[in-house]
């Protein structure tokens, strides 16, 4: 009986939370123009999207920024963390509470606060106000990805290959790097994520004609309901099925070492 | 550390085709040649078939880019980045931009097909004598309501919108200036009130609205009209227009107490660099078939009183969008910014008490 | 390697004061100047004695209440469920799943679900109801607003679940206690820091949420977060909207204090 219920209440929890995405994706393949009755089986709305150059070309533009603020994040991200690691006491303290300024701060803040820090500045509103700002909200979290796997380290054995008189080159390549390149990888795929899926914060910082993904979905589910827009979210749905199984895969033996330990 | 700059690599690798994706995507611009128009309009306000004949007729190319506010088109022809050769800013767009010197005095002995002009579109106060801006499309703001549910006697000015037989049946148009105008023109005040006093009364009235206010909404009021999902809506009678063709249920009228009237006209920018292209594109536009056929098919009003002949020849008018008496209506003034800031932060104030 | 290392976290350092200092600062006086650039309170006595900003200020932290309690009333039991089932991680990775899919699309989709002839009513039809409002109410946008953040409160109870010692609960049977009274004395008070981690996860932005507000409250509902929206970006008042996000801070913090203080006192 007990079993029952909570089987239950699994089946309907997860109808509700895919209702939506599911009901998407069926009527990106109605050949009719709204989400009310299902008219029959087409792919005309993959066909526009497909033609759709303007949208095709915000889609790359969202990829690259996302790529890049990533990146770039991930490097500062692991430098502050390295910096934070040999930091002790009040100071790091310190460091650590900045850090997380732009983890518990609502989209709506940052995007505001950047709004007017890049006209105090005099930065113009367009791709690179857009790419600082997404480097400037993925940074902490590459810190707080890094830092656990600085921790773990051996010290050691860094005394160990010191006193072997290897360089602090041969010392970061061969044992530090090694050791923490989990926590890059998560880092770089959390920041990755993060620009993504961002909305509110572009939404404030943009310009000049710039767009990201998100942004032109708003603008284009203000004038109402456009299957072209279904049609998207299935592939985009499709495209992050694919980075889940891909994330599952590199993380998979990570986790489980972490689970054996705990 | 190799694994590491191989997947860096890859990364930037994959960003640089990407980039060059986007560069395959974006129209090419041969704004340089000679023989181009570089024209800034509104998104979807142009029959590309008309572009086409135009490309044909004289063997200009047509570079057409867009914009999706006043605001940001002003912007950008301040920047003077893109020399644009003809733009489309609204009434009070125009007046801004006649201060601030950004556009060029028109030659009408060049424009041959400027008699088709209706009068009452001519010499508004945002630019007297027209010195610089041809009418393109004109419109009203009125009511659009759906005649299966409203009766049309029950609803004949601005007051009757306040009516508790409406309740949470109205979408109003997210606009201050248009909303609050519509408030301060049913209490018998000019649209570009700029008394402190008048603003604040019209806040209070306006919130007094809300309990049959539905939503305030953006461009979607349009496909909640067409699918019966509200009875009532305050808009431009360009949005009217297009709700109409899709539902023939829906009618639109401009209350008499009076209402904004808007002209959205053709001016070209000073730092144009093909005037002679600007100037056969004007004259292109004017000729009333071409006229004609562009209104038909964004479906706004033309200021071209020979097209509107035509149309109506055709069967292809829409009455309701043609007031014949425009003198009880009234054109937005350019106001102070800081007076529009008023307007503004009195609206916001209306949507946070409309719990 | 110290003076090499702190050569190293020189960017980093140039990101906090650029991007964590600065815009604070910056945000903090733009709220308590006026227009000329004077220090004044003059917006914090406009936000005081403005009815309106009041209202909507109670009303944005009601709501964010309403939000986070269906949120948890529908997480914790899921949650539960999750941790007692065969292939956690695949559930779990299923409940992580939608929030990699953009949250304008997961928005977008509701406008289909909710409209006049949409799923849900027709659903409605079919048990003899007649098709009502559902779209631009309040209650849409409590709904569509704990749908969005589920996942975010599911994975901190979760956690909390999975770390609890099975032999305490095994000890609390054996002593002779209901399984209600197993989960009301034991089970729930040890999870209750993943429940706060929960709920300042979703707190928090429920108070600041702009973009449901417009198109599933059809802005009749007015958050914080919408107001300061408006102000910067359509009013043009950065000076209102700067004091209205100082505000929103405050009560950010209030609320990460009143979260986590118990836990000291324990």
């Amino acid at each position: 009986m007990k079993r029952i219920g909570r089987a239950l209440y699994l089946i309907l929890a997860f109808v509700l939370l895919y209702l939506p995405i599911v009901y998407l994706a069926y009527f990106s393949f109605s050949s009719g123009k709204d989400m009310v009755r299902f008219q029959h089986f087409s792919w005309v709305h993959y066909q526009v999207l497909w033609s759709d150059k303007e949208l095709l070309a915000i889609f790359l533009q969202t990829i690259i920024l996302a790529i890049l603020s990533s990146l770039i994040a991930t490097a500062i991200g692991t430098c502050g963390a390295w910096g934070i690691f040999r930091l002790r006491g009040y100071r790091r303290k310190t460091m650590l509470v900045l850090n997380n300024v732009l983890m518990v701060a609502p989209d709506v803040i940052i995007g505001a606060s950047f709004l007017i820090c890049f006209t105090a500045l005099g930065i113009g509103l367009g791709f690179f106000s857009v790419l600082l700002s997404h480097i400037a909200f993925s940074i902490p979290i590459v810190v707080l990805m890094v830092l656990p796997r600085l921790q773990d380290l051996d010290l050691t054995l860094i005394d160990a290959a010191q006193d072997l008189g290897a360089g602090r080159g041969v010392i970061f390549n061969q044992i530090v790097l090694p050791e923490i390149m989990p926590g890059i990888l998560s880092g770089l795929f959390m920041a990755l994520t993060y620009s993504l899926d961002d909305f509110a914060v572009t939404f404030f910082v943009t310009g000049n004609g710039f767009k990201t993904l998100s942004v032109e979905i708003y603008s284009r589910a203000r004038q109402g309901i456009n299957l072209e827009i279904n049609a998207l979210s299935t592939v985009m749905l499709l495209v992050v099925m694919l980075l889940a199984g891909g994330y599952l895969f590199l993380t998979r033996q990570h986790e489980l070492a972490l689970g054996a330990r705990s | 550390m190799k694994k590491l700059l191989g997947l860096v690599a890859s990364l930037l690798l994959l960003s640089g085709f990407l980039y060059a994706g986007v560069k395959a995507l974006t129209p090419k611009q041969t704004v340089n040649s000679k023989k181009t128009l570089v024209l800034y309009n509104w998104g979807a306000y142009l029959d590309p078939a008309l572009i086409k004949k135009f490309e044909r007729q004289t063997g200009y190319h047509v570079v057409y880019e867009t914009f999706d506010s006043n605001e940001s088109m002003l912007t950008k022809i301040r920047q003077g980045g893109t020399s644009y050769d003809l733009a489309v800013p609204s009434d009070y767009t125009i007046a801004k931009m006649r201060r601030e010197h950004l556009l060029q005095p028109l030659n009408k002995k060049r424009l041959s097909n400027w008699k088709y002009l209706d009068k009452q579109c001519l010499n508004r106060s945002f630019d007297p004598d027209n010195r610089y801006s041809v009418p393109y499309f004109w419109g009203t703001l009125g009511i659009v309501y759906n005649d299966k549910k409203i009766q049309p006697e029950t609803l004949k000015s601005w007051n009757d919108l306040w009516q508790r037989r409406y309740r949470k049946q109205i979408l109003l148009v997210d606009s201050a200036r248009d909303i609050m105008g519509m408030v301060l023109i049913s209490e018998g005040k000019s649209m570009n009130a700029t008394s402190s006093v008048d603003l604040k009364l019209a806040e209070a009235k306006l919130v007094a609205l809300s309990p049959n206010v539905k939503a305030i909404v953006g461009d979607e009021m349009r496909m909640y009209l067409e699918q019966g999902d509200a009875a009532l809506g305050v808009t431009w009678s360009g949005e009217a227009a297009q709700m109409m063709q899709n539902n023939h249920h829906l009618r639109y009228f401009v209350p008499a107490e009076g209402s904004n009237l808007w002209f959205d006209n053709l001016v070209i920018p000073k730092n144009a660099r093909h005037v002679q292209a600007a100037y056969a594109f004007i004259n292109f536009m004017l000729q009333p078939d071409n006229a004609a056929r562009n209104a038909a098919y964004i479906g706004y009003a033309t200021p071209n009183w020979r097209a509107k002949q035509l149309l109506s020849k055709r069967h292809q008018l829409e009455p309701q969008l043609y007031q014949t008496n425009l003198r009880h209506l009234t054109v937005y003034r350019d106001l102070q910014p800081s007076k529009l800031q008023e307007y503004n932060d009195l609206f916001l104030n209306f949507k946070m008490s409309s719990h | 390697m110290r003076s090499k290392s702190s050569f190293f976290i020189i960017p980093y350092v140039l990101w906090l004061l650029l991007f964590v200092v600065m815009p604070m600062i910056l945000l903090a006086v733009n709220a308590f100047t006026n227009g000329q650039g004077q220090v004044s309170l003059v917006n914090l006595r406009a936000f005081l004695t403005n009815g309106a900003c009041l209202k909507m200020m109670v009303n944005s932290f009601w709501y964010a209440v309403l939000i986070t309690g269906l949120t948890l009333l529908i997480s914790y039991p899921l949650a539960l469920v999750i941790a007692h089932c065969r292939h956690q991680r695949v559930w779990l990775l299923l409940v992580i799943l939608p929030t990699w899919i953009n949250l304008l699309l997961k928005t977008y989709a509701f406008i289909g679900l909710l409209g006049q002839h949409g799923l849900i009513n027709q659903a409605l039809q079919l048990i003899g109801l007649a098709p009502r409002q559902l779209l631009f109410t309040k209650t849409a946008f409590v709904i569509v607003a704990a749908y969005i953040e589920i996942p975010f409160m599911v994975l901190p109870i979760y956690n909390s679940l999975h770390a609890l010692d099975q032999q305490i609960i095994a000890a609390a049977r054996d002593l002779g206690a209901s399984s209600w009274q197993t989960f009301w004395r034991v089970v729930w008070p040890l999870t209750l820091p993943g429940v706060r981690a929960g709920v300042q996860a979703v707190f928090i932005p429920s108070l600041s949420l702009f973009m449901i507000t417009r198109l599933i409250g059809g802005n009749k509902v007015i958050t914080l977060g919408t107001a300061i929206e408006e102000y910067f970006l359509t009013t043009m008042n950065w000076h209102m909207g700067s004091m209205i996000g100082v505000i929103l801070i405050v009560i950010m913090v209030l609320v990460l204090l009143a979260t986590s203080g118990k836990e000291q006192n324990k």
